[in-house]
C-alpha cells in the first residue's frame, strides 16, 4: 500500500481548491490511502471540507496558533513529523506548497519532484522542465519517503460525498520564532478566483495602461470570468501581480482563455496550454498567440472589446 | 566582515529556443549559449545594492557545476561580486545535495544573508532555497520583490497567490528571488578586465565532504505536445457565434 500524505492548503478558514486536485494526483498512485493534513489555528472547518473530498481516507487535524497565517518555517517541522510512515508527501505547486515542501523534503532527507503533471507509478512521473518546452520523466529510488509539489492544471479536483474521520491529533515539535507574518495585501474582488475559474479574460501591454486595463474587468464581469494579465502588463503597472498568469505566475486551465493584446511570449504560453479553449485578439497577425489559440481574431483590441460586448 | 552568499547557476540562455534531442536523452545544448539563470542575476543584484548601501562588506558568487561555469562567475565579479567560489560536478546535482554544498560553505563562510534565485530556469524545481533553509535552521524568505534589511532583521515582500505578504525574518536569512525585485545591471567593459583580477576559488563536492547520491533518475526527455493552430476569424460577431455555438459564452 502507498500511504500518501496530502498538505491541505487553506486561508480563513476556507480549503483551497487545490486540495482536492492534489488528492487527485494522489489516487493516481497504485493502491493509494489517501490521508489529509490540516495545519490550523482551529481548522474544524478546513477539516471537515477535506473529509468530504472523494478518495480521502482520513484526515488528521493538527491545532496550533502558530500554523496562521502559514509559514513555511513554522510548518514544515510539523510536516516532517506527521510524514513518519507516509510513501509521499504531496502539496500544491502554489505558492504555498512551492515554498513549504522543499523545505519539508530537506527534513525528511528526502528528494522532491516539482510539478507533478502524470503519475505514471508509485514512483514515476512526468514533469515540465526548460518553461514547458520539455517533459522529463522521473523516477524516484524505491523504498524511502518522496515528497512532490502536484502542478494543479495538470488535474481535475476529486468530487465530494466522502465522509473520512477526522482524527485531531497533536505534534512534537519545535517551532522557530524567526519568522514572522507581517501582513498580506490582496485586492479585495468579486470576480471568480483566476486559479480555478471556468474563464479567463487576460490582458497583456498592448492595453497601454491601468485605466485602459478597467475594459478587461469589464468584459470579464460581462462573461463572469476572471481577470489575468501577461507579464509585461504586470511590469507596466497595469494590474497587480497575482493576476499574472505564465510560467512564472500562475498556471492555469479554464474552459475559455480570451488573450487580448498579448503577444505571447513562451513563459506566458507555458501558464495557459492545458486550457480547453484559447482566444486571441491581438492586431499582430504575427504574434505567436496565434499559432496556440484555437480562435484568432486580429484587430485593435479597442474598437474590438465594445463590438465583443454588443454581441454578448 | 557581514558578507551575502549569492548562487549563480549556468543554464542555456533564456533567448534560446529549447529543443530536446531526437533520442529523448536531453535538450540540445551543443553550440548554445550559456549565461546566469536569470533569477540568480536579481539575487546578485540585490546583493551588490545591499552592499552600496552599506548593508554588507562583501559579495560572494557561488556556482556548483562544470568547469565552464567559471565564465558565468566571471561575469559575476564583472557584475561587482567581490570573489567566487566554484564547486565541481560534473552530472546535474540534484537540489538537495546542492543545498548540502551550500550549507557547508555557509558554515565556513557565515554570511548575514544568502540569495539565490527562486527558480533555475532548467529544471525549474525551485527547492534548492528552501533546502538549504531547512538544513541551516534559519528563515526563508521566497518569491521576494522588495527586500529591506533593518540591522540583524530583514522585512521582505513575497509574490504570492493572493498578492503581495510580507514577513520578517532574523537574520541569518536564505531570501529566493522573484523577477520584480530588480533590474540587473549591464556590465561594462573595464569591469570585465578588472573581474580577471579578482579572486575565483574552485573546489569540488568531495573536498566539501558532500556525497551527491543521487535519488532521481531523468528516463527521459520529450518534446510537449503540441496545441494545433484553430481557425481565424473576421469580426467580434463570428468570434462570439463561434464561441456560443461551443456553449463557452
Amino acid at each position: 500500500m502507498n500511504r500518501i500524505l496530502v498538505v491541505a492548503e487553506h486561508a480563513g478558514g476556507r480549503l483551497n481548491a487545490s486540495v482536492a486536485k492534489c488528492v487527485s494526483c494522489a489516487l493516481a498512485i497504485p493502491d493509494a490511502e489517501v490521508t489529509v493534513a490540516v495545519l490550523a489555528t482551529d481548522g474544524t472547518a478546513v477539516a471537515a471540507a477535506a473529509a468530504e473530498i472523494h478518495g480521502v481516507a482520513r484526515v488528521l487535524l493538527v491545532r496550533n496558533p502558530a500554523s496562521e497565517p502559514a509559514l513555511a518555517a513554522v510548518l514544515a517541522p510539523q510536516v516532517a513529523k506527521l510524514a513518519a510512515g507516509f510513501s509521499h508527501v504531496l502539496g500544491p505547486s502554489t505558492t504555498f506548497g512551492k515554498d513549504l515542501m522543499p523545505r519539508v523534503a530537506a527534513l525528511l532527507g528526502a528528494p522532491q519532484v516539482s510539478d507533478v503533471m502524470a503519475v505514471e507509478s508509485a514512483v514515476r512521473f512526468r514533469r515540465p522542465v526548460y518553461a514547458g518546452n520539455a517533459i522529463a520523466t522521473v523516477e524516484a529510488a524505491p523504498g524511502r519517503t518522496l515528497v512532490a509539489t502536484v502542478r494543479t492544471a495538470s488535474f481535475q479536483g476529486a468530487g465530494g460525498g466522502g465522509s473520512a474521520a477526522v482524527e485531531t491529533v497533536t505534534v512534537d515539535a519545535p517551532l522557530p520564532a524567526h519568522t514572522r507574518f507581517v501582513s498580506v495585501s490582496a485586492a479585495k474582488s468579486d470576480r471568480p478566483d483566476l486559479q480555478t475559474a471556468a474563464r479567463v479574460i487576460s490582458g497583456g501591454r498592448a492595453l497601454g495602461s491601468k485605466e485602459n486595463f478597467a475594459l478587461i474587468q469589464r468584459l470579464a464581469d460581462r462573461l463572469g470570468a476572471a481577470v489575468g494579465a501577461s507579464r509585461a502588463a504586470v511590469d507596466a503597472g497595469y494590474a497587480p501581480n497575482e493576476l499574472q498568469v505564465g510560467q512564472t505566475g500562475k498556471i492555469i486551465a479554464p474552459e475559455l482563455y480570451v488573450a487580448i493584446g498579448i503577444s505571447g511570449a513562451i513563459q506566458h504560453l507555458t501558464g495557459i496550454k492545458d486550457a480547453r479553449t484559447i482566444v486571441a485578439i491581438n492586431k499582430d497577425a504575427e504574434a505567436p498567440i496565434f499559432e496556440v489559440a484555437d480562435y484568432g481574431l486580429v484587430g485593435d483590441l479597442f474598437s474590438l472589446i465594445p463590438e465583443i460586448e454588443s454581441q454578448l | 566582515m557581514r558578507r551575502i552568499l549569492v548562487g549563480i547557476k549556468r543554464v542555456i540562455d533564456y533567448n534560446v529556443r529549447v529543443r530536446v534531442r531526437p533520442d529523448g536523452s536531453g535538450v540540445v545544448t551543443d553550440g548554445v549559449k550559456m549565461s546566469i539563470n536569470p533569477f540568480d542575476e536579481i539575487a546578485l543584484e540585490e546583493a551588490l545594492r545591499i552592499r552600496e548601501r552599506g548593508g554588507a562588506d562583501e559579495v560572494l558568487a557561488v556556482a556548483l557545476g562544470p568547469d565552464d561555469a567559471q565564465q558565468q562567475l566571471r561575469t559575476a565579479l564583472a557584475m561587482g561580486a567581490d570573489r567566487a567560489i566554484l564547486v565541481k560536478a560534473g552530472e546535474p546535482v540534484e537540489p538537495l545535495a546542492v543545498a548540502r554544498a551550500l550549507l557547508k560553505l555557509v558554515e565556513r563562510e557565515t554570511p548575514a544573508l544568502v540569495i539565490l534565485g527562486k527558480q533555475a530556469i532548467d529544471d525549474d524545481c525551485s527547492q534548492v532555497g528552501q533546502m538549504l533553509a531547512a538544513l541551516w535552521d534559519r528563515p526563508q524568505a521566497t518569491f521576494a520583490s522588495r527586500v529591506e534589511i533593518a540591522g540583524e532583521r530583514a522585512q521582505v515582500t513575497r509574490e504570492v497567490d493572493a498578492g503581495l505578504e510580507t514577513i520578517e525574518v532574523d537574520l541569518p536569512a536564505v531570501i529566493t528571488t522573484d523577477l520584480r525585485l530588480n533590474e540587473p545591471r549591464y556590465v561594462k567593459l573595464p569591469d570585465i578586465m578588472k573581474a580577471k583580477k579578482k579572486p575565483l576559488d574552485v573546489t569540488d563536492l568531495a573536498a566539501l565532504g558532500v556525497e551527491a547520491e543521487p535519488m532521481l533518475k531523468v528516463l527521459k526527455y520529450e518534446p510537449p505536445p503540441q496545441r494545433q493552430k484553430g481557425v481565424m476569424v473576421k469580426s467580434a460577431a463570428e468570434l462570439v457565434a463561434a464561441l456560443r455555438q461551443k456553449g463557452l459564452v
